[in-house]
């Protein structure tokens, strides 16, 4: 691995994104529409309903970055494959390091301005109660998105095409998303279940967004409660199990 | 004086490979030297590719060994000094000609205007700041043979790069690859028009896995006793098919 080849990597995939101006308007506009609407379902109508926006939001701010880098790394690494430039880049001095640090480096940097976007509008606008500090909601939302960046490399080794990529949403996603807490607590559900959402990482990624929303979010280091930093410090697991899991993919040599 | 002490940049060793049931490559042996255009030819599906592939070292070999500059094929060291360009044009199609080669081009470590010289080489900086997507397909083949000329590799493979280009374009090309030969380079270009063989120092005949002949086109004419490469190739392969004792 070296810097420089790294960084290429990083400003390549984010020029790739420049010239794609619609899909950046969407990554950028969409979950914040998607919030908006959460807001409306629960919250604008007055009193708010079930735990309303301020149970509702964090878990969403979680997921949103997730699925999103998910889909968008699984197309395009899959693009990558099948077009012959990996072959290509993994042919000259290219690490495989590079590959997925600069791949991990460009979605990350889109995701900072994503969930900034998003929590903005979430905490200023929209009302979303915050005990916990602001800047700690971006900072869990960019390592979810890096999260679903990971894993979305990894899966693309297993799909010959864009279509079997997107398949792995509801194979791999929408799962996590079920028993992640967010439709029902976890500690409720069937005792197998509970144990499955105990070590999927998007029940962490929840977990973190949550804690630092929630009443005594603010205690701990940094003013972070110290749950959250775990919950953090697992993520950050998964996103390195998930980028050597995906280095792993990555041949030189192929049959 | 005969110069047998010039080193071969490549040398392949009773190569077999195996994809799915097919032995792709069946036993060759074959040596490129540094300095002149080798033409592999052969029909479609006949392990040119392949041969390629493991000459670069993207493929995994079943046996034999493959040496490039008196290394493992595929070996760390040679990824700055093999340049390969692959049958369909592998370089980024949202991207412009000029950004294209800027990336491959830190990737590598080669000085900004190296990009602009490998441009000018394959006549592509008029069209520089256009996105590949919307070149023809022989302009986008360019590009992906500018990335390669990069750093002025010491081996350049290139699988198939004069498919469907304009005569004109086509005849600069070979004038370029014998350039880069007579500077030094090894080149070996793989064809299954046999008519490019006439535009080769030296050819590689390929056929079901296995080489047919390893020759200067004039010495391939004048054993096979015919007037051009495609007579001279039928006239191995119908050799090949007689019985041994009428041929002995």
């Amino acid at each position: 691995m070296s810097p420089r080849i790294t960084l290429a990597v990083a400003a390549r995939v984010l020029t790739q994104l420049r010239r794609d101006r619609r899909t950046l308007a969407m990554l950028l506009v969409l979950p914040c529409l998607v919030l908006a609407l959460l807001w409306w379902m629960f919250d604008a109508g007055g009193a708010p309903l079930a735990g309303g926006f301020d149970a509702l939001g964090p878990p969403l701010l979680a997921l949103i970055p997730f699925i999103v880098m998910f889909l968008v790394t699984s197309v395009t690494t899959l693009r990558e494959r099948s077009s012959g430039t990996l072959e290509r880049l993994l042919a000259m001095p290219t690490g495989k390091g590079d590959v997925l640090v600069g791949y991990a480096l460009a979605f990350g940097a889109v995701a900072t301005v994503q969930s900034a976007l998003a929590v903005l509008l979430c905490w200023a606008v929209l009302g979303l109660d915050v005990s916990g500090p602001v800047w700690m909601l971006v900072v869990v939302a960019v390592a979810d998105a890096v999260l679903g960046t990971a894993l979305g490399l990894f899966v693309s080794a297993f799909a010959r095409t864009e279509f079997q990529a997107v398949q792995f949403m509801p194979a791999l996603v929408i799962p996590q998303i079920l028993l992640c807490g967010l439709f029902l607590p976890r500690d409720a559900m069937p005792g197998v279940l509970e144990a499955i959402s105990d070590v999927l990482p998007l029940s962490f990624a929840v977990d973190a967004m949550s804690g630092v929303s929630k009443a005594g979010g603010g205690a701990g280091l940094g003013g972070v409660a110290g749950s959250v930093w775990g919950d953090l410090a697992v993520v950050v697991g998964f996103v390195l199990a998930g980028l050597l899991l995906g280095a792993a993919t990555l041949r030189r040599r192929t049959a | 004086m005969v110069k047998n002490s010039v080193r071969n940049v490549v040398e392949v060793r009773d190569l077999v490979v195996r994809r799915g049931r097919v032995r792709a490559v069946d036993g060759l042996s074959c040596s490129i030297a540094p300095g002149v255009v080798t033409g592999l030819l052969g029909p479609s599906g006949c392990g040119k590719s392949t041969l390629i592939r493991a000459v670069v070292g993207v493929q995994v070999l079943t046996s034999g060994t493959v040496e490039v500059l008196g290394l493992p094929a595929g070996d760390r060291r040679l990824r700055h000094r093999v340049g390969y360009v692959t049958q369909a044009p592998s370089v980024y199609d949202d991207l412009t000609v000029a950004e294209n080669l800027r990336f491959f081009g830190r990737v590598l470590g080669v000085p900004a205007d190296e990009t602009e010289r490998c441009l000018e080489a394959v006549d592509l900086a008029a069209v520089r700041d256009r996105v590949v997507d919307r070149l023809s397909g022989g302009q986008r083949s360019r590009v992906s043979l500018a990335v390669a000329l990069l750093g002025s590799p010491e081996l350049l493979v290139l699988d198939e790069p004069t498919v469907g280009l304009d005569p004109v374009l086509r005849r600069d090309l070979w004038a370029m690859f014998h350039a880069l030969a007579d500077a030094g380079a090894a080149v070996l270009v793989s064809s299954h028009v046999m008519d490019e063989a006439q535009r080769c120092d030296r050819l590689l005949l390929m056929r079901d896995g296995r080489l047919l002949a390893s020759d200067t086109p004039g010495d391939l004419l004048a054993r096979t006793g015919t007037r051009d490469v495609e007579a001279a190739f039928l006239a191995i392969v119908e050799h090949a098919q007689e019985p041994k004792e009428v041929t002995a």
